[in-house]
């Protein structure tokens, strides 16, 4: 056995302990939330990118500092202990889906400003309620990911969220795919469009808020995009493309916590180097096979 | 003589306060052919978002069938451009055909007679093998004729087309014209073009749309009308590959 290999084989041994020692719930917790997640990041990543929303998912994901920050003021300061940073998230995510379905319909050529404002806006007003929360509070654990933060309550409320969108999908898929496809069209059948696309943005803020324990607010959008947009470049339907997808997105998952325990590195950011290593390969991979034609 | 199947009456519409059409009569009858042409800005895109029932007039009224646009709804198949779809998007041609059967129910569910209708309209355009053909892999031609299957399997007895010939080649452009010729024998057709050139070969008559419409018949379509229409000094070239053996035919 050659010296790499032995060390590979080292490697390989001390991440399986690492992930059936029951002194380390977070490792298995981590993977386990990532593989589940896979599905629900294939399924809605691949309609956030053909329907080209991810601005305005990027506009959710970052919102939700502002439900972090609430929550958390609301529980040290007034007292309100069920009302946790979480519960605060899930509020302003599905908020600022309602304030951008409207602002998609009504605001025309201001849309870009509005989704500015509600992005930056609301990090800062998550700030401000971070600093006025007395005690330290790390902000980074929900801007870039922390999977120490993944509790096995987590895994069930992801595995729900799975569950939910597989169904809501499977009910609406062929409407949804209309609305991507072509929305003027599919309004003209007599489809409720305003209605579907409040329902996409929403099952797209649920599942940003669950997975920003994995990779954080700043790069949840990537993990988002990134692997539907390679499955794009391969996929010969959507339903192949959010298989693809989830395949994908649990691939950069495992082989990201993998080489984050190895290189103990931060997970978030490894699992979004490699997805956008790959998604670069992939264009690369594309233009040879298509010659360049567009 | 039959009724008008779409009666437009005393229609102003403005955006922003901008009058874009103003005070517009138009009447089109069973198996009527139309181009509708005119300048950029002139109120084409405006009108036929009208019929369609995507915009709310301003003044006076739309009846189609003696219904309003959003009630006649169903009898209006839509072909867009097939140049603003997403050239990637991972769709096959039934998929997109098949997008005529929905709003019937709640889910959206296609039923087998949906998917029957589908595979019927696109025989109609002679594209029943291509079916299961990612429409991302189609030509331009085939494309455009998807997207008039599409309109087809709506089932409904007007047909309006938005530049369906441009970016198609000459060939394809022809094949295009062949086939609503054929349709026209049981349906209305209604196409927005900047292309005046095929014109007088096929449709019946000319809607000219400058923030006013005037109707035409084809026959008078010279480069005078042209003038007129598109607000400037113009010279129009005429290639007739019929009967200009020697060259273009100056107007």
């Amino acid at each position: 056995m050659t010296t790499a290999a032995a060390l590979k084989d080292t490697n390989m041994t001390e991440l399986f302990a690492a992930l059936t020692d029951p002194d380390l719930p977070f490792l298995r917790y981590g993977l386990l939330t990532g593989l589940l997640a896979s599905i629900s990041f294939g399924i809605i990543g691949t309609f956030v990118v053909v329907r080209r929303i991810s601005y305005i998912a990027g506009a959710i994901s970052h919102c939700i500092l502002a439900g972090i920050g609430g929550g958390l003021y609301l529980q040290t300061v007034a007292g309100i202990s069920w009302f946790t940073p979480m519960t605060g998230a899930v509020i302003v995510a599905l908020l600022s889906a309602v304030i951008l379905a409207q602002v998609s319909r009504h605001a025309g050529q201001r849309e870009d400003s509005i989704i500015g404002a509600l992005w930056s806006g609301g990090m800062s007003i998550g700030y401000l309620f971070i600093a006025a929360t007395p005690g330290y509070f790390d902000p980074n654990s929900y801007l870039f990911g922390n999977i120490l933060l993944i509790t096995k309550q987590d895994i069930f409320f992801v595995a729900a969220l799975d569950l939910v969108i597989l169904a809501v999908v499977g009910i609406f898929y062929n409407k949804l795919l209309a609305i991507c496809f072509d929305e003027e069209y599919t309004l003209l059948r007599g489809v409720r469009t305003q209605w579907l696309h409040l329902l996409l943005l929403c099952l797209t803020a649920l599942t940003i808020v669950l997975l920003i324990r994995i990779v954080g607010i700043i790069m949840v959008i990537a993990l988002l995009t990134l692997p539907a947009a390679i499955a794009g470049n391969f996929a010969a339907s959507i339903r192949q493309m959010m298989l693809l997808a989830a395949f994908f997105c649990a691939a950069f998952i495992t082989t990201g916590l993998g080489a984050s325990f190895y290189l103990n590195l931060p997970s978030g950011s490894v699992i979004i180097v490699l997805a956008t290593g790959a998604y670069l390969l992939s264009l690369a991979l594309d233009r040879k096979r298509t010659g360049g034609r567009t | 003589m039959s009724e008008a199947v779409i009666t437009i009456r005393g229609l102003g519409f403005a955006y922003d306060e901008m009058p874009v059409l103003t005070n517009v009569d138009l009447d089109i009858w069973p198996q009527d052919s139309a181009c509708i042409v005119g300048p950029n800005g002139g109120g084409k895109t405006t009108l036929v978002k009208l019929m369609l029932g995507l915009l709310e007039p301003n003044h006076g009224s739309i009846l189609i069938g003696g219904k309003t646009p959003a009630e006649a709804r169903r009898r209006i198949g839509y072909v867009p451009q097939y140049a603003r779809y997403d050239a990637c998007f991972p769709i096959s041609a039934q998929e997109v055909v098949c997008m005529a059967r929905l709003g019937s129910s709640f889910s959206g569910r296609y039923t087998k007679q949906d998917k029957q209708a589908a595979l019927e309209a696109l025989a109609a355009v002679s594209l029943a093998d291509l079916a299961q053909r990612p429409f991302s892999a189609l030509s331009g031609g085939q494309r455009q004729r998807v997207l008039i299957a599409r309109a087809l399997a709506s089932g409904g007895d007007i047909l309006i087309l938005d530049e369906p010939t441009a970016s198609l080649d000459r060939e394809s452009e022809q094949e295009l014209l062949a086939l609503l010729a054929k349709l026209n024998q049981e349906k209305i057709i209604l196409m927005v073009t900047h292309e005046t050139g095929f014109s007088s070969t096929f449709f019946k008559r000319i809607i000219c749309v400058n923030n006013q419409v005037y109707v035409h018949p084809t026959s008078a379509l010279t480069g005078e009308l042209i003038r007129e229409m598109y607000g400037g000094d113009l010279r129009m070239i005429r290639h007739d590959h019929r009967c200009c053996p020697e060259g273009h035919q100056h107007d």
